[in-house]
């Protein structure tokens, strides 16, 4: 995409994104109180991140299936614990595996 | 009080996380390309922006949305570094001054955020700038190399790295999911509505920026509503992500 365009949309992405990390960390210096604020900034990374991935994740390889093992599999990594590499590389390696074997299959 | 303040320290905590980010933002380089971006822009954009989920909504709304659903959807899925930033500013000692702060506040990541209040007593700008230095570098020659080697590398290669990132949000997620059960409800709802907004034949038509807005808010809400947190776990938790 052209330059132009794309500086104005990058200017506005990063100034937002910046200002929402710099703004409390430089001006509260007390902590926040209210509990239904504390709740929602609780919830709300889990519940952008989920929205994020589901179903969207299904679409990011070359076909739902291979898509579905290799989030099964991270699902099961990630209830294990393992760390955000090896759940990140499990996923990958999975849909690699299940490309090759539908590949072989055919 | 016990002081946390080594360049060196702050260098070889920040290895790890510069490992996991190189790996992530390679395939964002693929994703970003994918979409449409120059590979000089994908990497800028991972160097000022330093965040995954913010990007990678970012990136379609940037080739194809407006401005106004660009703001709005980085404010939602960011809101989370500002509950962050204000513990982190709790937990920075004195000798991190306003100019300090504008620095450090750029890369309150989740994990580096995480790395910084997991340490005994405060912790100074030094040891901040060491443990910032490594994951910027990873995140943004990830993005790089990853946005020049989408073309060399075989497609069945890149489209399974296509799952690395969310593969790093199921990470996140399900650890606190398994243990926390209004968290597990909590992304039950975002995720039904999610699917919503991607087949339900009139929701379809929402912007996609605007989708994981809607989704998000109204999961949050109803948790923050239903199973409010108590006040005093919020910074271990967060900590722990």
């Amino acid at each position: 995409m052209p330059n132009s365009k794309f500086f104005i949309y990058l200017l506005v992405m990063a100034g937002v994104t910046y200002l929402v990390r710099m703004i409390p960390m430089a001006l509260i210096k007390k902590k926040i109180k209210n509990r239904f604020v504390l709740s929602f900034l609780h919830y709300i990374p889990y519940a952008v991140l989920s929205v994020m991935t589901v179903p969207a994740c299904f679409y990011a390889t070359d076909s739902p299936v291979t898509a579905a093992v290799g989030f099964i599999i991270a699902v099961i990594a990630a209830f294990f614990e393992r760390s955000l590499i090896q759940v990140a590389a499990l996923s990958c390696a999975g849909v690699l595996i299940t490309e090759l074997i539908i590949m072989l299959i055919k | 009080m016990t002081e946390v303040n080594s360049f060196k320290k702050g260098l070889k905590d920040g290895i790890p996380i510069c490992l996991g980010y190189f790996s992530v933002s390679f395939a964002f380089g693929i994703f970003a390309v994918e979409n449409g971006l120059t590979v000089f822009q994908a990497t800028i954009l991972s160097l000022v922006n330093l965040t995954s989920a913010g990007q990678l909504a970012g990136v379609p709304i940037i080739t194809g949305g407006t401005l106004p659903e660009l703001a709005l959807s980085q404010l939602i899925i960011n809101s989370r570094y500002s509950l962050m930033s204000v513990s982190l500013s709790q937990k920075l000692s004195h000798n991190a001054k306003l100019r300090d702060k504008l620095l450090i506040s750029y890369a309150n990541t989740d994990e580096i955020f995480a790395v910084a209040v997991s340490q005994k007593g405060d912790v100074g700008k030094r040891y901040m700038w060491g443990l910032i230095m490594l994951p910027v570098i990873g995140w943004t020659s990830g993005t790089f190399i990853g946005a020049v080697a989408g073309n060399i590398l075989p497609a069945m290669v890149t489209a399974a790295l296509g799952l690395a990132i969310y593969g790093m949000f199921v990470a996140i997620v399900v650890p606190v999911a398994k243990k926390e059960k209004a968290t597990a409800f909590c992304v039950a709802i975002a995720i039904a509505l999610s699917c919503a907004f991607k087949y339900v034949p009139v929701l379809t038509k929402v912007p996609t920026g605007f989708t994981v807005i809607i989704c998000s808010v109204i999961a949050a809400v109803i948790l923050a509503v239903v199973a409010p947190i108590k006040a005093e776990e919020e910074v271990t938790e967060d900590a722990q992500q």
